[in-house]
């Protein structure tokens, strides 16, 4: 992928992004750099919601499954059976892609509505389930892995440099990944079931595999951030497996616009620092409100689906930048 | 215990939580019905009743029962005006699109609870409740006032089954709800109908909720269980199936009741969830419902 080729600027903006996000390593102050490693580790999150949600267009109620899956995955076998990060991380990704093929093929039943109730009770069943087994996962108190298990090899994941590097990596990783599949033929088909589902199998393609292979791909990304969220922040609970979980990365999605490649980080960035800034600014000046993260995210998901449907690259890419992918 | 007493225990546990489950479920079925929306905020606008219920006892003074009933009135009118506002200010904006509505009614289900921890704070509080007798059944005495729930929500389910099938207001809703053009060009205002259906939808959310808050708490996040459990009950029952929704809530509330006296409470929620999506998934029109036309 050198920038001579024909989509040469498509290219050159998503590494002047990784580049720029390269840099802040070294300009960020120490919260802010905490932050925005976070925020690399959940816009994976949205990247792979927005491959099911914003390009295939299925709206699933129900990805904090796959997220937990990951995170569970890789927290379990790291935490009890002492798995290294290189073996833990891997496990988390299986978990997740094998979550993933299970409840796809149950759930790609329904179509419309009925998808959304039943991601959204197949997630409730995990959540669910983690408070089941509390014995081994502790429930909503959660698990804290030792500083120990979160070593690869030289790197260790309790430094704040390294952290951020590791995460940056996954997000370098997840963004080209996904940008290479919306560009490619399979990704072309996903629109086109996403347009007209019953035309593009009439065109002779097998709308159900694709939307598997959506789905499975879709999850395992999510996945990925989950067992990455766990490894690198040393903690993962059943909160991450609730129904919040699963509204967060549609949220962040629609903010940012969805089927663009650069929307869910954008829009992660946005809804973390604008439920962060409102919570401070109402309780400094309403300190009995109560505020927390509910009031914010409710009036955004109100006004963005009355007057911005399309979110910031998306309404940007339909006025003035027709070319962003 | 032996297990008789059990058994009876475990199935009046379950009879009032089918009771208020059946007349929360029916208001989701309504609005799903003649709509063609989901509508996720619905367990808020229990909750609201809940809180509601709770202002409005603690604010009455004098019998406890004067207050409940009090209640009774004021909580299921005000969440109807809230229903009746984000109806206007919302869901005819977007013109009942299912996937947005879905969208924007999440939305209000977070705003609706920040609004309910703001003014109502954090805290889980009981309402006393309108009459404290106890009935000597053979082997244990059980509240007369959990009894007189059952009742009670059976009236207002044969008020709404006689207003939905008997009365010109119920023959405009199912003429609305069997299609929506043909109904406009009849010269039927759908549009306040869809109103009217939305409002009543959580007004009957809100009655349950004023029911059962002597029983259990008040509290901001209490809407999560209602929802889920309503969604349930409408699957099983056939979506916008009144029969069926009535039905499925004593089903799963027995069911739900005995399970959870003999077994874990999360196990039993486990099991229905997953029976619930396993319904979707293989038998979409629900247990009751007959194959879409």
């Amino acid at each position: 992928m050198s920038p001579a080729a024909p989509h040469g600027r498509v290219i050159a903006l998503h590494l002047a992004v990784v580049a720029l996000l390269f840099a802040g390593e070294f300009v960020l102050p120490a919260y802010h750099h905490g932050v925005m490693a976070r925020i690399m580790v959940l816009a994976v999150f949205a990247m792979g919601y927005n491959l099911l949600f914003g390009y295939t267009g299925l709206l699933s109620l129900g990805h904090a499954m796959f997220f937990a899956a990951g995170m569970y995955g890789a927290g379990l076998t790291a935490y009890h059976l002492g798995w290294s990060v290189a073996a833990a991380f891997p496990a988390g990704i299986v978990a997740g892609a094998a979550v993933s093929a299970g409840i796809a093929l149950l759930a790609l039943r329904t179509t419309g509505v009925a998808f959304m109730i039943v991601t959204m009770m197949f997630a409730q069943v995990g959540y669910l389930l983690t408070l089941y087994f509390g014995n081994w996962t502790r429930g909503e108190e959660g698990l804290t892995l030792a500083p120990a298990a979160r070593l690869l090899g030289p790197f260790d994941f309790t430094d704040p440099a390294t952290r951020y590097f590791a995460a940056l990596a996954l997000f370098a990783v997840v963004l080209f990944l996904t940008l290479a599949v919306v560009r490619a033929p399979f990704g072309r088909v996903l629109v086109a079931i996403r347009e007209n589902e019953e035309r593009t199998r009439m065109l002779g393609y097998d709308t159900f595999a694709n939307k598997l292979a959506a789905t499975v791909l879709s999850g395992t990304i999510c996945a990925s951030a989950g067992a990455a969220y766990a490894l690198l922040f040393g903690y993962f609970g059943s909160t991450f497996a609730t129904v919040a979980y699963s509204i967060l990365p549609l949220l962040w999605v629609l903010v940012g616009g969805a089927a663009t490649t650069l929307g869910p980080f954008l829009g992660t960035l946005a809804m973390y620092y604008l439920i962060d800034i409102s919570n401070d600014v109402l309780n400094r000046h309403f300190p009995d409100w109560d505020m927390s993260y509910l009031g914010t995210v409710g009036v955004a998901l109100v006004l963005l689906v009355l007057f911005f449907p399309k979110g910031l690259l998306g309404t940007l890419r339909q006025r003035w930048v027709v070319w962003l992918p | 215990m032996a297990f008789g007493p059990h058994l009876l225990l475990a199935a009046l546990e379950g009879l009032v939580q089918a009771a208020v489950l059946a007349l929360t479920a029916l208001g989701l079925s309504l609005v799903f019905g003649v709509m063609r929306v989901v509508n996720v905020a619905h367990g808020e606008f229990f909750m609201l009743g809940a809180v509601l219920a709770w202002g409005v006892t603690t604010a009455v003074s004098g019998h406890p029962a004067l207050g409940f009933a009090a209640a009774l009135v004021v909580a299921p009118l005000a969440v109807g005006a809230v229903a009746l506002l984000s109806e206007r200010l919302v869901l005819r904006r977007l013109d009942y699109n299912p996937e947005a509505t879905i969208v924007a009614t999440i939305g209000l289900l977070y705003i609706l609870q920040q609004a309910a921890l703001t003014f109502y704070g954090p805290e889980a509080r009981p309402v006393v409740p309108p009459f404290n007798i106890r009935l000597q059944l053979p082997w244990f005495g059980y509240s007369a006032y959990k009894l007189s729930v059952i009742g009670a929500s059976a009236v207002v389910l044969a008020a709404t089954w006689f207003v939905l099938a008997r009365t010109r207001i119920g023959l405009v809703m199912r003429a609305t709800q069997y299609d929506r053009e043909i109904a406009t060009a009849f010269g039927i205002p759908v549009e306040r109908v869809y109103a009217g259906v939305f409002a009543l939808g959580a007004m009957l959310a809100a009655v349950a909720a004023v029911l059962i808050v002597p029983i259990s708490q008040a509290h901001y996040l209490m809407g999560a269980d209602p929802l889920l459990l309503s969604f349930i009950v409408v699957i099983i029952g056939g979506l916008g199936s009144l029969r069926g929704t009535v039905v499925a809530a004593l089903l799963i509330g027995l069911s739900d009741g005995i399970v959870s006296v003999f077994f874990s409470p999360t196990l039993a929620k486990i099991i229905a969830t997953l029976a619930v999506a396993l319904v979707l998934v293989f038998r979409p029109q629900g247990l009751f419902g007959q194959a879409a036309r």
